[in-house]
């Protein structure tokens, strides 16, 4: 029981960093995106709605990592192992993405350095989901096999499927949409730019259908697993649900809904990632390191939950105070 | 080890060497500056003067910079742990996660609250404003000890039985507070305090040389180098204090770090010289006849054991601990000096900055306090050698079995020069940019 615990709360982790760190990544696609007369007021929106929670929005990624050494240390030496290639792909892009925010709020305000940090920005936001979905996927494609907790598979299984690609692809698709619907809501001072944001949240929702089609087509060949879990007995419900909140996000950006639009998205998330997650369940590294074959001791596992519990007790509260420091005006 | 192996071997050693020589800048400065803003501001809120206001905001600009630095050099860590070690996560893991955890929600705390302090200017009471940046203070430097908990394992592991090769009995709270945790937390913490203090403290002399009645860098000299001088003492004695420890914990690593071969009663104490593995002795040393015996147990007849005690396949590198050991020592006694002659010359009521040769001593002196982290570093972890976890597992072991290690140490090494570089240009252009009316300038860049 403990250790479903402690994946449960990374599953969480993982969720919230898709809500926030995700969205920050979409805004850095839609600052490289920015077109048009009103591109430089666009990036300069995104640039105040994540100024002040980027920072925070980040380490939900090192505490599902932390987590995962701490409380599945096998499952994290199988993947770092197998996936090496990727990982580091992905880090290079969180560092200059991290940094080049940074440093563009802090360079010479000329246009032309402003321009290079916004595409070093843009591009690194580009690549870094594009290399989480291929990870993610490449966990449930089963092609990567231990014996004796050994990686016997080589470095390049799994993540170069059309299957695991496709989860990239969605990644990118999922962060810009949650991206855009957010930013609705940052700039509703400003109606020309919030309706560029509603018309970008638009598309990129329709965009995703076909994409979750693919990744939905490639999994029966791709990831057989997680495809048989897919058709086990609460996937259509789940499947409802997901689709409902994609339409009700839709029709609520159109319907100029913004605030239930944002609910919309949340859910959309949210539950994409659940049923990734039960799907997945209770593989890690499909098929050989699981959620009971790879965790730690129990005495681990349970400091671990009691930390957990601590930790929340502090940080629930200082993460309200920051959102409602700087998000909560716009809902009053 | 077979050639290519061994070559991946080295470029993961270089690669994680490189990373934390790299991060551990930026994390020790992610905790001394957050405190030297957090003691302008409360400066500010007890006299009202605007400098004080000033200075606090221009230093959490730099602050800033620093903090996204050191955020993403620390995610690449916590992910090389796995990347380049995973035979030693994958035992160690489950009794080292602990610290990570706590570390993880401390630095969690930091980086929330480092968006409050920073975009909070104009949204918080003054008391508010200040109170979320002494708690960034406060969790940076728990953070800090956190994670130096999780090095002290290594060095000296602790919480746990070997049973065939497998850990057993694994107890995390032990493994936390294992033998080495205390002395090198707080060798750590003061580290940041001293490094910090004497690098801000050499900016604001630079500047004050020029312009010597200026009030804005003749308040901050004064609160970075009070920092500083308060730190060092204490840092000296923590010092001598982990000598004393690491004597009782890693003989072998200490005595690569006296470069003492032998086993000896009134063992000397040796400064400098050319360690050699081969003949045993360490030539060209100064030495001081009974200085190593009277420094660890305070009787200069006490016997002190040497490197051969061990068999040469459990030393590490004597010379690169040698002399990075006495690099630090060095390093930590000029800055003892030179907070000695700004004690006395504060004593005579003669401040600093109107004294210009102890102006240029304190811009000298800036790096001091970051080479003695260095190679403070190199001698825990180099010192640590041939060991991942003491005593337990040797490093060659735990490397991942990834071929073309170098691909990765190339770009994250290119990665990081042209991060210092930017880094750097960053910083000075905010002290130029910056360099006309403070107040003016503040009004409207806190709105960005």
């Amino acid at each position: 029981m403990l250790e479903l615990t402690v994946a449960i709360f990374m599953l969480l982790s993982l969720i919230l960093y898709a809500l926030m760190g995700g969205a920050d990544f979409g805004g850095g696609m839609w600052d490289l995106l920015a077109v048009g007369p009103r591109a430089v007021r666009q990036r300069k929106a995104i640039a105040e709605a994540i100024g002040p929670i980027w920072e925070a929005n980040h380490v939900w990624l090192i505490l599902v990592v932390v987590l995962l050494f701490t409380g599945f240390p096998a499952g994290f030496a199988g993947m770092m192992t197998a996936l090496n290639i990727p990982l580091t792909a992905m880090l290079i892009g969180i560092v200059l993405r991290g940094s080049a925010f940074i440093f563009r709020k802090y360079d010479s305000r000329s246009d032309a350095t402003q321009r290079h940090w916004s595409e070093v920005f843009g591009v690194a936001s580009f690549c870094t989901p594009f290399f989480q979905g291929i990870i993610l996927g490449a966990l449930a494609t089963g092609q990567i096999r231990l014996v004796n907790g050994q990686v016997v598979s080589g470095f390049f299984a799994g993540w170069l499927t059309p299957f695991a690609i496709a989860c990239g692809v969605f990644a990118l698709g999922l962060f810009a949409f949650l991206a855009a619907a957010y930013l609705t809501i940052d700039t509703q001072d400003k109606p020309d730019l919030q309706n560029d944001f509603r018309r970008r949240a638009l598309w990129s929702g329709l965009a995703l259908a076909p994409v979750a089609g693919v990744v939905f087509l490639t999994s029966k060949q791709g990831a057989p697993e997680m495809y048989h879990g897919l058709t086990r007995w609460w996937a259509p419900l789940l499947l409802a649900w997901t689709s409902v909140m994609s339409v009700a996000a839709l029709v609520a950006l159109w319907r100029r809904w913004f605030a239930l639009a944002r609910i919309a998205a949340i859910s959309q998330v949210t539950l994409i990632l659940v049923g990734w997650c039960l799907a997945q369940y209770p593989n890690l590294v499909t098929p050989d390191l699981t959620v009971s074959n790879a965790h730690a001791p129990e005495i681990t596992l349970r400091l671990l939950v009691l930390a957990l519990g601590a930790g929340a007790i502090v940080l629930l509260p200082s993460l309200a105070f920051l959102f409602y420091l700087f998000k909560g005006k716009e809902t009053r | 080890m077979e050639g290519d192996r061994m070559s991946d071997f080295f470029f993961a050693r270089s690669q994680m060497a490189m990373s934390l020589a790299f991060h551990i800048i930026f994390a020790a400065l992610g905790i001394g500056m957050p405190l030297l803003m957090a003691i302008a501001e409360g400066m500010y809120l007890r006299t009202s003067k605007p400098v004080y206001l000033d200075l606090s905001k221009r230093w959490s600009r730099g602050t800033a910079i620093l903090f996204a630095v050191g955020a993403v050099s620390g995610t690449v860590l916590s992910f090389e742990l796995g990347l380049l070690w995973p035979g030693f996560m994958e035992k160690a893991g489950a009794i080292i996660g602990m610290p990570f955890s706590l570390e993880g929600f401390a630095f969690f705390t930091e980086a929330i609250f480092i968006g409050v302090y920073l975009y909070g200017w104009n949204r918080l009471s003054p008391l508010l404003h200040w109170l979320s940046g002494l708690i960034v203070a406060v969790s940076g430097i728990f953070s800090g000890i956190f994670v130096v908990t999780a090095n002290a394992w290594m060095n000296a592991p602790a919480g746990f039985k070997m049973v065939d090769g497998r850990f057993t009995e694994i107890d995390p709270i032990a493994a936390m507070l294992n033998p080495a945790s205390f002395h090198e937390v707080l060798h750590m913490t003061l580290a940041a305090f001293v490094a910090t203090g004497f690098a801000v403290a050499a900016v604001h002399a630079f500047f004050l040389r020029r312009d010597r009645n200026n009030l804005f860098h003749r308040s901050a000299l004064g609160i970075a180098l009070t920092v500083a001088c308060l730190s060092i003492p204490l840092q000296i004695l923590s010092g001598d204090y982990s000598a004393r420890v690491v004597g009782r914990l890693q003989p072998a690593k200490l005595a690569a770090m006296e470069a003492d071969y032998r086993t000896q009663k009134g063992a000397p104490l040796l400064i400098g010289g050319m360690p050699n593995d081969k003949t045993r002795t360490t030539d060209y040393a100064l030495s001081i006849p009974a200085g190593l015996s009277l420094l660890l147990d305070d009787d200069p007849n006490a016997r002190v054991i040497g490197l051969e005690e061990f068999p040469q396949t459990n030393w590490p590198n004597v010379r690169v601990v040698h002399w990075s050991f006495d690099l630090m020592v060095a390093a930590g006694m000029a800055m003892l000096a030179l907070a000695a002659w700004s004690g006395w010359s504060w004593w005579k009521r003669r401040p600093p900055a109107g004294h210009p040769r102890l102006l240029c001593a304190v811009v000298a002196a800036g790096p001091l306090g970051f080479v003695a982290i260095e190679a403070g570093w190199i001698v825990t972890e180099v010192g640590r050698q041939p060991w991942i976890i003491y005593g337990v597992m040797r490093t060659e072991n735990a490397v991942t079995p990834m071929p073309g290690i170098v691909a990765p140490f190339v770009i994250f090494t290119a990665l990081y020069v042209f991060l210092a570089f930017i880094v750097f240009f960053l910083l000075r252009r905010q002290f130029i940019e910056t360099a006309g009316p403070v107040s003016e300038t503040f009004a409207t860049s806190t709105h960005a």
